[in-house]
């Protein structure tokens, strides 16, 4: 069986909080055209097309037919995965690892502002007889999280806030990112309450842009890029969506998503090994919660480590460079493809003024946002 | 085969438990609402619709003259070229009469169907059309390759919308 495969190229929009000047049809148009042509193909030459979509988001049923003319796939073997682009990342590295497809193409699309109900969209993946007819926001579930892991001494609200601060900072010296600003603690933890101890400022803030790459074999590779990024490992894992039972302090499913993902990859020492991480920050306590569950950080070392400036640029692992969700934007099914994204830039050392000297392992990961707890992971290396 | 209820432990229940109150239910109104932002083809597209005309986009490569019109050609994979207006007459490749409504409810006794159809419009390629509604034509009257006219709103009237065209109507000749 072939062993690795390959991200041949890469193409992608701006990530901006609207986009009125182009339908969702446009805005992937955009970005297959970049990846298709940093790969040097056209549709022809496509083997498999996988899109992510969720129907409920897009407001389309079966938004899988409104994925194809504008990649290229229209009459070509093509499906819709509805879940994290690191998921559809899997499922196309796993088409290329069969030997029965060479070039994959993987896409994700963000179309957030033309959503105008979010938390009642957020609202209806509640259970619907026993949390529903609560009639309570759904972003208490954050609250919930969050509270429990301050109560068990895992991250104090400072530290909390401090990804905020770093993560919004990052997304300065991004120029795709919709969400870089100077703040400070105060003005994180001053902000409105939203679910306590979530306030305004702790929640990344929705964002549109659309995300394709070119996925390959390793024989094409070097046909295909000069500076081909390879998918080392993806893992992924769901826990049980119930808000009764479930575990409040650790992502247990992005720990054994990270696993897995570390098992193919063949890490052993993920804090040794790993150089920089992209890691679901869509409430700024979860980069902390989800450091941990990776075993990037000791638990109760994560926000310690954000403080001290471990994880910000020119610490010794450098976490949301790119401004993750809280500064680049909250892009749902698309937020790995943003990540992913991120460490191919930093991989082939294009990432310009937030360029990390000297990565060569970078890790990706995804959560579903609330009130899910559905997680996915992809290492990759250059 | 006929299962037994009381081998099963089956209750069966009328409709009428619902409204005494015998049953559990639950009902609460999702609030889901969408934009779809139209972007520059589907814009135009119906902006001229508000002018009636109606207004395709000519793919230089295949030649293809495409309404509704796009920006790229998903076949040629290219941006498309340039804006070309076309005809507001055509034929139909092919129709079907609906005694439902868009619901699946019944139309009422002595409603007249509804009378969807595809239209082919006369200046884009062929097999390029409108999907409407057909008018002022019986339904036994109607056939495929039929050619037809959109009977267009007032233009005070129009809004920008697919719906500016009332229907299409048959044409003589
Ligand atoms: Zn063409």
């Amino acid at each position: 069986m072939r062993e690795k495969v390959a991200i041949a190229g890469i193409g992608y929009t701006a990530f901006t909080s609207v986009s009125p000047g182009s339908s969702y049809r446009e805005l992937t148009y955009e970005a297959a055209v970049k990846a298709y042509d940093e790969a040097g193909i056209e549709p022809k030459d496509v083997d498999s097309f996988i899109c992510t979509s969720e129907d409920f988001l897009e407001g389309y049923s079966i938004s899988d037919e409104y994925c194809n003319d504008q990649l290229g796939a229209v009459l070509k073997p093509a499906q819709t995965i509805p879940g994290d682009f690191i998921h559809s990342l899997a499922v196309g590295m796993m088409h290329v690892l069969t030997e029965r497809f060479d070039i994959v193409v993987v896409q994700a699309l963000s179309k957030a502002s033309n959503m105008k109900t979010i938390p009642e969209m957020i609202n209806f993946a509640l259970d619907p007889v026993l949390n529903r007819p609560l009639d309570i926001t759904a972003y208490m579930v954050a609250g919930l999280e969050m509270n429990r892991f301050l109560a068990e001494e895992r991250a104090t609200r400072k530290q909390c806030a401090a990804v905020v601060v770093k993560n919004k900072a990052n997304a300065l010296l991004n120029p795709v990112a919709a969400y870089g600003a100077r703040v400070s603690i105060d003005h994180v933890l001053d902000s409105e309450p939203i679910a306590e101890p979530v306030c305004l400022l702790d929640v990344a803030p929705y964002a549109d842009g659309a995300v394709v790459m070119v996925l390959c074999s390793e024989k094409l590779a070097p046909s295909l890029s000069d500076r081909p990024v390879w998918i080392n490992g993806v893992g992924w894992s769901s826990d049980s969506p119930t808000l009764e039972s479930r575990e409040w302090t650790d992502a247990v499913a992005v720990r054994l998503a990270g696993d897995m993902a570390y098992k193919m990859a063949g890490i052993a020492c993920p804090a040794k090994d790993v150089d920089l991480a992209e890691v679901n920050d869509e409430i700024s306590f979860k980069e902390l919660q989800h450091l941990e569950a990776l075993r990037l950080f000791d638990p109760g070392q994560a926000g310690k480590a954000t403080e001290d400036g471990r994880t910000s640029p020119g610490g010794t692992l450098p976490v949301n460079v790119s401004g993750g969700g809280l500064g680049v934007g909250h892009l749902f099914e698309c937020s790995g493809a943003q990540k992913v994204l991120e460490l191919v830039l930093q991989l082939r050392g294009e990432a310009g003024e937030r360029q990390v000297s000297d990565a060569s392992v970078g890790l990706a990961q995804a959560w579903r946002g609330i009130p899910s707890t559905s997680a996915a992971v992809a290492i990759l290396s250059n | 085969m006929e299962l037994d209820k009381k081998e099963l432990g089956a209750t069966h229940y009328k409709e009428s438990a619902l409204k005494e109150g015998k049953l559990l239910s639950l009902a609460k109104q999702p609030k889901l609402q969408y934009a779809w932002d139209n972007g520059p083809a589907i814009g135009r597209y119906l902006e001229e619709l508000k002018e009636g005309r109606i207004i395709a986009r000519k793919c230089n490569k295949c030649r293809r003259i495409m309404i509704p019109p796009r920006m790229f050609c998903e076949l040629c994979w290219r941006p498309t070229d340039e804006w070309v207006y076309v005809k507001d007459t055509g034929k139909v490749n092919t129709f079907s009469i609906c005694y439902v409504n868009w619901d699946a409810s019944r139309i009422k006794k002595g409603d007249k169907p509804h009378l969807p159809a595809v239209i082919e419009i006369d200046g884009a390629s062929e097999g390029m059309g409108i999907l409407h509604v057909l008018g002022e034509v019986e339904p036994e009257k109607i056939k495929i390759g039929m050619k037809v006219k959109a009977a267009w709103k007032k233009p005070e009237e129009r809004e920008g919308a697919i719906t500016d065209i009332l229907y299409f109507k048959p044409v003589r000749g």
